[in-house]
């Protein structure tokens, strides 16, 4: 399957270029940091006005990512939603894709900062999920190891021929994998910034996502 | 005491004697210093209870105190303090300047006035202070305008004003600063009807568009033409040596730059871009040996570091500065008696305008010499004299007023209070630049400052902007109000980052280079900025670190730097040269050079396109003579060069100029004629812009204006990144699910004639109407020998992108002596 292959804590792991983690042996598909629902919450709180259709677009790229991998646990690894109220703001047909995705699947709802409570939308909600040997919680914890986590959208710089790039990425070294935000309307935090810093060993990489997903040095 | 400036602003001694009924203090005041008004500003007094006036006239004609001199009179006799007067300017620094200069002479009038200024260097308490007790005269700028009328007190703080004044319109009018200011005053003006305009401009190649720009629509508006003083002297420099073949900075005369600062009191020397300034002043530093007292100015450097140049220029410390735009406008300093210009003009307007900056007595000529980079700039430089003599200056005729403007100022009305659409539409139809507006264009307008205006309806119940029964439109959320006022302005941060010395190092602020440039740095690289030479040491929150180095070359010699294109005048004046191969006032060799042009292949001409084609070390080459400007040339070579990818006849790349563009290749492209068809080239500008990264600049500014994006958040911290995403993300998303969304639209509009500029190709293939001269020839021409020299060539990319992203991260893995399969 396309994708960067890697292991941790003996688990055989894809990274897709899309920024979904496969883990075949499980059937196990696992996207962070959705923010469904965004641009109500900016307007709501009297922000911007922003193209509504960010729900949409990140349900489509979800749906193509489970056709392909033909996963049958889907675990959305919190901040799936960007606040509880969102719910009331998702339209019924966003509704009746989401659960039609839903339907024939088990669908995980790791709980994270923006959406700590249980929402009335299917699946189950978790505060964090154990399949041995991994760990699949929101906020990556220091002092654990061989977690999958999300939260901080690490996005990595390079510099190609004086051309400034930038691109959302997978972190890895072998005590964790930390997730890019898959929603479409997230923004990154820069892999030099010291909460990264602090939490990746020296060695780790940063898969960069894109249309294949490649891997480089974590940019320090 | 009295500074030089204020000198300038009020010295008008002449010989001329006009009755006129001024106050007694006044008139008692100006025999005291014996000075005597100009006919113009005597005849803007007489008219100041017309609606609107305009007045042109050079720097040095009184300009302000015509101006202001209605203000006076009226303030003399006026009991109760409120606002009367609000003036505009287009810097901050001129409304500071203007301040200090009308203080002294009021005192001596012995007029009690109140003047303050308002900008955003004005401290919040000194601004709230003037929202309750305004002085009688508040200068400002557009972007401080914009928020007055954005409070809830606006229609009492503007309840008394009586006269509007908007010093440099010129400058103000060819942007959307200008827009949004005429938006603003269409506001005050249904706060306080009675208001007067005035419209300070330099000479203008139309002057009718500003005073349409200015007025009252549809009232007239009263034109004062000032006497334009005599000619200029300006000359290209002499003796013309070494002059090479391509470049633009013209290190080449250093040697007689310094001879002529030598001989004159104080010199400006302008230059085209800010990199070309810092390139140009350093060489010059190493070759002034006297150590002659210039500096330099240009936006780019700390504020801190421009204003010391300011200051020192007024207390006349300087004998030259060498600059950019940044000096077009602004304060007059008494000294200069030379202005020079390096590298050719691009802009006849401008040339003029900067010749203006010399010699401020009215009537004595202002003295300029303007230095070809290249020995193709002689061509334009003796084209542009010849234009400055016949006084014929160039300008594109302004456009309608864009909608993005619209959107921000529907925004900050809302943010006033309630407001009914039809009034708000009559009052933006009063504003010259959208006296034709279509209601269906304003609808839009406010259909996407109430809900978005998307085709999908998600966001009834959170709209930004709702109509209350009675049919008022107001704020939804009154949070939105201080959201809105953070983010007024049309200003665009191009994307820069600030510069200082390592903290260790002091940390001192030397001034804001380019993202872009920023990202192509690797520590130890060194650059300039400011004049000196700077080791870049690392990037640290969005800050350069960098550290003195006392290198005299720096290893990057450049950087990017908005270009300026070559007028559409000037670019006809050039062909014009060509076709009546009236070559005097040319260099020899520069002769000899266009005459073998001819005889090898041809001249290109007004109404016709040359296109030459020759081999050339192994590559096919297609030299395209537009004449177009620098950005249209650009373009046209990205738009060919896909022709030709489509074609078969594998581009390599290009290379565009003011004048041409070269495209080379592995094939020979025998039709060229064929390429050259309108309806082609716009089904390639719709694909291509479309992933274009000029599309995605144009949105961010689109978006940003219009209130999609905001730059600035209440309590915004420095952490917490991850919460903004980029305007690339929105335009994205448009394009997959709304591609012609108002946003999106007005994005491609704005592109087309920016850095785009599309319609200058258009313009081209129009006149040109299918007359394309084909010459095949066996190797390249004279005239296109100077393409090959030219920096900036775009390579066609194709798969390049994902090409070099392979390599790199192969690259950095292999560095890092990591193994890892790469799938």
């Amino acid at each position: 399957m396309d994708g960067y292959h890697f292991t941790l804590a003996g688990a055989d792991l894809i990274a897709f270029g899309s920024g979904a983690l496969f883990w075949p042996e499980k059937d196990l598909i696992c996207v962070s940091d959705l923010h469904l629902g965004k641009s109500s919450r900016l307007l709501r709180r009297g922000g911007p006005v922003l193209p509504p259709y960010e729900v949409k677009d990140t349900l489509y790229r979800l749906q193509t990512d489970i056709m392909l991998s033909a996963a049958q646990t889907i675990v959305c690894l919190g901040d799936s939603f960007d606040d509880l109220e969102v719910e009331s703001s998702l339209l019924e047909d966003e509704v009746s894709w989401l659960n039609r995705l839903q339907a024939g699947r088990c669908w995980i709802w790791i709980e994270g900062n923006h959406d700590p409570g249980p929402m009335n939308i299917g699946g189950t909600h978790l505060k964090q999920l154990h399949i041995p040997p991994l760990t699949f919680r929101h906020i990556p914890n220091s002092s654990q190891s061989w977690e999958v986590a999300g939260h901080y959208h690490p996005k990595a710089q390079i510099s190609l021929r004086g051309r400034h790039y930038s691109k959302p990425c997978f972190l890895l070294d072998e005590n964790r994998v930390v997730l890019p935000a898959f929603g479409t309307f997230t923004g990154g935090l820069k892999t030099q910034s010291v909460k990264l810093l602090e939490l990746m060993l020296p060695n780790a990489l940063a898969i960069l996502t894109g249309k294949k997903s490649r891997p480089i040095p974590m940019p320090r | 005491m009295k500074t030089a400036a204020t000198a300038y602003l009020f010295a008008y001694k002449r010989e001329w004697h006009l009755k006129i009924e001024i106050s007694r203090n006044i008139s008692k005041w100006l025999v005291g210093k014996n000075w005597q008004l100009f006919p113009h500003q005597i005849a803007m007094l007489r008219s100041r209870h017309q609606i609107a006036q305009l007045l042109i006239a050079p720097t040095g004609a009184g300009k302000t105190l015509a101006g202001f001199l209605p203000s006076l009179m009226e303030l003399e006799q006026k009991r109760s303090h409120c606002l009367h007067t609000l003036y505009i300017s287009p810097l901050k620094s001129l409304a500071a300047d203007i301040k200090r200069n009308l203080t002294v002479p009021l005192e001596e009038i012995g007029l009690e006035i109140k003047v303050e200024d308002r900008t955003g260097d004005t401290s919040s308490y000194v601004k709230r202070r003037q929202r309750v007790a305004p002085p009688d005269i508040l200068l400002t700028t557009p972007e401080s305008l914009a928020l007055l009328i954005s409070f809830e007190d606006a229609p009492r703080i503007f309840a008394g004003l009586r006269r509007v004044i908007v010093d440099e319109i010129h400058a103000l009018a060819e942007t959307k600063r200008g827009d949004q200011l005429m938006l603003a005053l269409s506001r005050v003006q249904a706060l306080a009807p009675e208001v007067r305009r005035v419209g300070l401009s330099a000479t203008v190649e139309d002057p009718e568009a500003i005073a349409t720009f200015l007025t009252l629509s549809p009232q007239e508006c009263l034109i004062h033409f000032a006497d334009p003083g005599p000619t200029p002297n300006i000359q290209m420099l002499e003796p013309l040596e070494n002059l090479p073949w391509a470049g633009a900075g013209g290190r080449y005369a250093i040697p007689q730059v310094l001879e002529q600062v030598r001989n004159h009191n104080t010199t400006l020397i302008f230059h085209n871009t800010r990199a070309q300034a810092e390139i140009f002043f350093h060489e010059l530093w190493l070759q002034n040996e006297e150590v002659l007292p210039i500096a330099i100015h240009h936006a780019s450097l700390d504020r801190e570091q421009r204003q010391k140049v300011e200051q020192a220029m007024v207390n006349g410390e300087l004998r030259a500065v060498v600059c950019t735009g940044s000096l077009d406008l602004g304060i007059d300093w008494g000294d200069v008696d030379l202005v020079i210009q390096i590298g050719a003009p691009k802009n006849v307007k401008r040339l003029v305008q900067r010749i203006g900056r010399a010699n401020h007595q009215y009537n004595a000529p202002s003295k300029a010499i303007i230095v070809p980079a290249n020995r193709f700039e002689t061509v334009e430089c003796i084209a542009a004299l010849e234009a400055v003599r016949e006084n014929d200056l160039d300008g594109e005729p302004k456009g309608a007023g864009p909608l993005d403007v619209l959107c921000q100022h529907i925004l900050l009305v809302a943010c006033s209070g309630p407001f009914l659409t039809d009034v708000l539409f009559k009052e933006v139809r009063a504003t010259g630049s959208y006296r034709s507006l279509r209601r269906a264009d304003f609808d839009e307008c406010m259909a996407f400052c109430i809900n978005g205006g998307y085709a999908l309806r998600k966001y009834d119940r959170w709209q930004r902007i709702i109509c209350r029964p009675d049919g008022q439109y107001v704020l939804r959320d009154p949070r939105s109000a201080q959201r809105i006022r953070l983010n007024v302005g049309t200003i665009q941060d191009t994307d820069t980052l600030k510069v200082r010395l390592q903290r260790k190092r002091g940390g001192k602020p030397l001034g804001e280079i380019e993202e872009l440039f920023a990202a192509s740095l690797t520590p130890g690289d060194t650059f300039l900025i400011g004049g000196e030479v700077v080791r870049f040491e690392n990037l640290r929150e969005m800050i350069v670190e960098v550290s003195r180095k006392s290198d005299k070359q720096p290893k990057i010699a450049t950087f990017t730097g908005t270009k300026f294109a070559t007028s559409t005048l000037l670019c006809n004046r050039i062909l014009k040269l060509f076709e009546e191969k009236n070559w005097e006032g040319l260099p020899q060799e520069t002769k000899n050079w266009l005459q073998l042009q001819d005889d090898l292949s041809i001249l290109p001409k007004r109404r016709s396109l040359l296109v030459e084609t020759f081999p050339r070390q192994g590559r096919h080459h297609l030299c395209i003579y537009g004449f177009i400007g620098r950005n249209a040339q650009q373009t046209l070579g990205l738009l060919i060069s896909k022709q030709l990818e489509t074609k078969g006849l594998a581009p390599l790349g290009f290379v565009a100029t003011d004048y041409a563009t070269l495209i080379w290749g592995l094939e020979e492209v025998l039709d060229p004629k064929s390429l050259f068809s309108l309806s082609e080239f716009e089904s390639g500008m719709d694909g291509w812009l479309a992933e274009n990264a000029l599309m995605k600049r144009s949105f961010r500014a689109v978006a940003t204006i219009s209130g999609l994006i905001e730059r600035n958040f209440p309590g915004q911290r420095k952490s917490g990144r991850q919460a903004t995403f980029s305007s690339d993300i929105i335009y994205e998303t448009l394009r997959k699910f709304e591609p012609d969304h108002l946003m999106m639209r007005m994005t491609r509009a704005d592109a087309m004639s920016g850095l785009v500029d599309f319609s200058r190709i258009r313009q081209m293939l129009t006149n040109v109407g299918g007359r394309i001269e084909h010459k095949r020839l066996r190797k390249l021409s004279p005239l296109s020998a100077p393409l090959f020299l030219e920096a900036g060539r775009v390579p066609i990319e194709g798969q390049a992108i994902e090409r070099m992203l392979v390599e790199e991260s192969e690259l950095l893995i292999e560095e890092a002596g990591l193994k890892i399969k790469v799938c």
